[in-house]
């Protein structure tokens, strides 16, 4: 009896060491609801085929979103969505292998040069806008506004230890704590582009590539500061204060009409997918990424995102008229 | 002359008494935190994920919606996986252990192949992922198939298994084989009908370790550039396919506080697999450790 105690025992151990490793991200977050929205379509006519995505993990709930409605639709077209982040998305679309690339960021010009240089021809498309939120913790009662200059001041590094009294005298002379999304990620790389603009990012900057673990970071310490995603701030309302930053025309706070807008400039960003032209010569794959402009907005404002205007669809769906 | 000197065993008995019960308590000690850390975890993650794990749960695909979401593909994905490490690995590993225990000269060569096995145990597991990348899915054209992706885990997991079978060859006694060999058996007779079933439960033991490990690899897989999202199947080891950990790794990294319970629904699903199959390679354990 002992003995089989053991073994179950052991047993347990050793499958829930394992099991640590996937658990540690579990936790954090808030109460939201996302509701399905119906999206109906009018297609009849069953299209067979293959369509391979990769790119972007902050677009995947969209296209994960759009698959599962055209799925619905069109049971035959096999569509499979994979995230391994907008660079290694690009480097599947330079070898050939992705049919559409989802991407968090304009592609780089030298991902353009070996797309190119590949012969592939390829279209971007717009699905959606994120606003990038800049966050402190809940406790912080001294940040109203950030500008841009002072942005840079923040998280440029300049090899000493930043205090909030350096970027204004009347805050605390406390140590700043930076949370920042890691290296690889297209949140980083927009950040990169508008605010640090190649600069290294400060020292003493956690970086993760789970924004949650930035969340929690920013949530439980006082003189933290971080930036995400608007879909995680928007999820931990309770727990943190956003900052509405000063592009030159005044302070404006991320929220979805700001953003929507174009009003919370410069950190909105719009999240793309390239389609190569190829593919859209396949009808399976044109109807595919025709669904996919007529349904992302209602489907990005379902996970998170905020739509774009009509006319930018409308100016998707044009363009790839054309390539039909 | 007296033997025993009473006085001077009562004088230390208390100390030695003492000491003992400090070496006690302190391994009870590891022992609870290592089941306190369990228990803890195992809680969490089941008051998490209880309410999203019904049969609606393994029956559908990923959706927008956590009410909705599932892990059919994911589910069925991770068996497939194992399908292929399972018999791969076995094969290798001890064929690999067999070689080196029981043909092998011990020479420099051997030590140094020996060296470099358990220095494979250690190597960061993204590192297969990318030469599994290279070799089998851009190399051998596999794509992001079960089988590119099974050949890439067999080998992380590989050095595992070699190490512990052989240790469990090496623990089978020399007067079993030699009582073999003076029955006229030869070498291979007595490889498969001495030496294999005394060491089994060993090799199970690093089977076990092996696959648990398998099963929650995420990194390397991710490397390969595996699907998340499939609306279909595997019909052959040729086909696309995801896996459970890719998914729950998804999930928790959403926004969304549903789907961080959604993972955890999917966190026990893997929890069961594993038990599941240790509990298969325990029982065949057992079943053969009665016959020494």
């Amino acid at each position: 009896m002992k003995k089989r105690f053991k073994y179950v025992a052991s047993t347990l151990m050793i499958g829930s060491v394992l099991a640590f490793t996937t658990a540690c991200g579990a936790n954090g977050g808030a109460n939201s609801s996302s509701n399905g929205e119906q999206t109906a379509s009018e297609e009849n006519q069953q299209l067979q085929g293959e369509i391979k995505i990769d790119g972007s993990s902050t677009v995947y709930p969209i296209m994960e979103a759009v698959v599962e409605e055209f799925g619905m639709n069109q049971p035959g077209v096999q569509v499979s969505v994979a995230s391994s982040g907008t660079g290694g998305g690009f480097k599947q679309f330079i070898a050939g292998t992705t049919d559409i690339s989802n991407a968090s960021r304009e592609i780089k010009d030298e991902e353009k040069t070996q797309v190119e240089e590949a012969g592939i021809e390829y279209s971007e498309l717009k699905l959606a806008n994120d606003g990038l939120s800049v966050v402190v913790n809940k406790e912080n009662d001294w940040v109203d506004s950030l500008t841009i200059e002072e942005l840079k001041e923040l998280w440029i590094d300049s090899g000493e230890t930043k205090k909030w009294s350096d970027i204004r005298p009347e805050w605390p002379d406390e140590e700043i704590k930076f949370y920042s999304p890691g290296t690889d990620s297209g949140t980083y790389d927009y950040f990169n582009e508008i605010i640090l603009e190649d600069e290294p990012i400060v020292e003493q900057a956690t970086l993760s590539e789970d924004d949650n673990i930035l969340v929690q970071g920013v949530a439980g310490d006082e003189n933290a500061i971080g930036f995400f995603g608007f879909a995680y701030y928007v999820e931990n309302q309770d727990k943190l204060k956003v900052v509405p930053i000063d592009g030159g025309n005044g302070p404006v706070e991320p929220t979805h009409d700001t953003v929507e807008s174009g009003e919370y400039a410069p950190l909105s960003r719009p999240l793309y997918i390239y389609v190569k032209n190829e593919s859209l010569k396949n009808e399976e794959t044109y109807e595919f990424v025709k669904f996919t402009l007529e349904n992302a907005g209602a489907l990005s404002e379902d996970v998170g995102y905020v739509k774009l205007k009509d006319e930018e669809y409308e100016a998707g769906l044009s363009t790839i008229e054309g390539l039909k | 002359m007296k033997l025993i000197n009473h006085d001077q065993v009562l004088k230390k008995m208390s100390p030695r008494k003492w000491k003992n019960s400090v070496f006690k308590g302190l391994f009870m000690f590891a022992t609870a935190l290592a089941l306190v850390v369990l228990a803890i975890l195992l809680y969490r993650i089941i008051t998490q994920g209880i309410g999203y794990l019904d049969w609606q749960f393994l029956q559908s695909l990923p959706s927008r919606n956590p009410e909705q979401a599932g892990i059919k593909t994911a589910l069925i994905g991770t068996i497939w996986l194992m399908g292929v490490v399972a018999p791969v690995t076995l094969i290798l590993g001890v064929g690999t252990a067999i070689y080196l225990e029981e043909y092998a000269s011990k020479n420099k060569f051997t030590s140094l192949i020996q060296i470099n096995i358990s220095n494979l145990a250690g190597v960061p597991s993204i590192v297969f992922g990318l030469l599994g990348l290279t070799v089998f899915v851009r190399a051998l054209t596999l794509g992001t198939s079960v089988l590119a992706a099974g050949l890439t885990m067999s080998l992380l997991v590989l050095p595992i298994i070699i190490v512990a079978s052989q240790e469990a060859i090496r623990s089978v006694p020399m007067e079993l084989r030699e009582a073999s060999f003076g029955m006229g058996a030869n070498k291979w007779q007595t490889i498969v009908r001495v030496v294999m079933p005394a060491a089994l439960p060993g090799i199970l033991t690093g089977t076990i370790l092996a696959l648990s490990r398998a099963i929650g690899e995420t990194a390397p897989l991710v490397v390969l550039g595996l699907p998340l999202f499939l609306a279909f199947l595997p019909q052959s080891v040729f086909d696309m396919f995801t896996v459970l950990p890719m998914q729950i790794y998804n999930w928790t990294s959403r926004p969304q506080e549903e789907f961080h319970a959604v993972a955890a629904g999917g966190i026990i699903v893997l929890l069961i697999m594993l038990i599941v199959m240790n509990s298969i390679a325990v029982l065949i354990r057992n079943k053969f450790q009665k016959r020494f």
